[in-house]
């Protein structure tokens, strides 16, 4: 393999749904290179391992000059319902999975799953509200330990 | 570029996908897979079909496609071919590398 990146460690701090697939496909693509790949999820990014939100993110329809929508309108009741209508229709197109199979994609590939202990605890979580691929809970340190090998990036989004 | 498998001589490219598929023949698939440290299976070989008849359908190949394929599961999947799943059983299915990001 020519790449000199053999691990990524993604961040994920937000609940919007393209920061969530932004992590999603980048660990997928590093597994499909051969990279390892471990994916944190801590703060907003939570909702995306939690069984009873994961299925239901959103895209930000406000303070978002690239959705093309005056922020005014984009603040309206049902505009985020929308929008989020809209780009799973597209994203259905390109045959991207929903979150729910994506992370079963990504634990079956291989990537780690893991939830932040900090934000676990700030949001009042335990275990059984998170997904069952998880592959644990951790605090910042012990992820920083998976940076264990020559050519491992960290991705904070 | 020409590269050869046994008495057989094939253009690939510079990742060594083969240029086209009408030359390819189990054989050269058995070599490629060799090189890239693969001892081919009967599971292999089942998978390998399952690639080459998406490409000549013209179907495009993707992770979600594997998992719904019915032939295989993800995790055998990457067990079969270690290192880039997709990225490998192409080059030996004789097959262009998928260009989709999922």
């Amino acid at each position: 393999m020519a790449t000199k990146v053999k691990k990524m460690l993604f961040i994920l701090s937000k609940a919007t749904i393209e920061n969530v697939y932004a992590a999603f496909v980048m660990a997928n693509g590093a597994r499909m290179e051969g990279i390892d790949a471990d994916i944190f999820f801590t703060f907003f990014g939570l909702e995306a391992v939690q069984k009873k939100k994961l299925n239901n993110l959103h895209v930000a329809t406000v303070g978002n000059p690239a959705m093309h929508i005056p922020t005014m309108i984009g603040g309206l009741p049902g505009m985020e319902a929308l929008a989020t209508k809209m780009m799973k229709k597209e994203m259905e197109k390109l045959d991207m999975p929903p979150v729910d199979e994506f992370l079963e994609i990504l634990s079956d590939s291989g990537c780690g799953l893991w939830a932040c202990k900090l934000a676990v605890d700030m949001f009042h979580l335990e275990e059984k509200d998170l997904i069952d691929d998880l592959d644990g809970i951790l605090t910042i340190g012990d992820f920083y330990n998976k940076a264990d090998i020559e050519g491992t990036q960290i991705l904070f989004i | 570029m020409i590269k050869t498998f046994g008495q057989t001589q094939v253009e690939v490219n510079d990742e060594g996908y083969l240029n086209d598929f009408s030359q390819w023949t189990q054989e050269i698939g058995t070599e490629i897979a060799k090189e890239q440290e693969i001892d081919m299976t009967d599971k292999h070989w089942e998978v390998i079909d399952y690639i080459q008849d998406k490409y000549k359908n013209e179907e495009p190949l993707s992770i979600r496609g594997i998992k719904k394929s019915g032939v295989i599961n993800i995790k055998e999947f990457y067990n079969l071919f270690p290192g880039g799943p997709l990225k490998k059983s192409t080059m030996i299915a004789g097959i262009p590398k998928p260009k989709s990001c999922i």
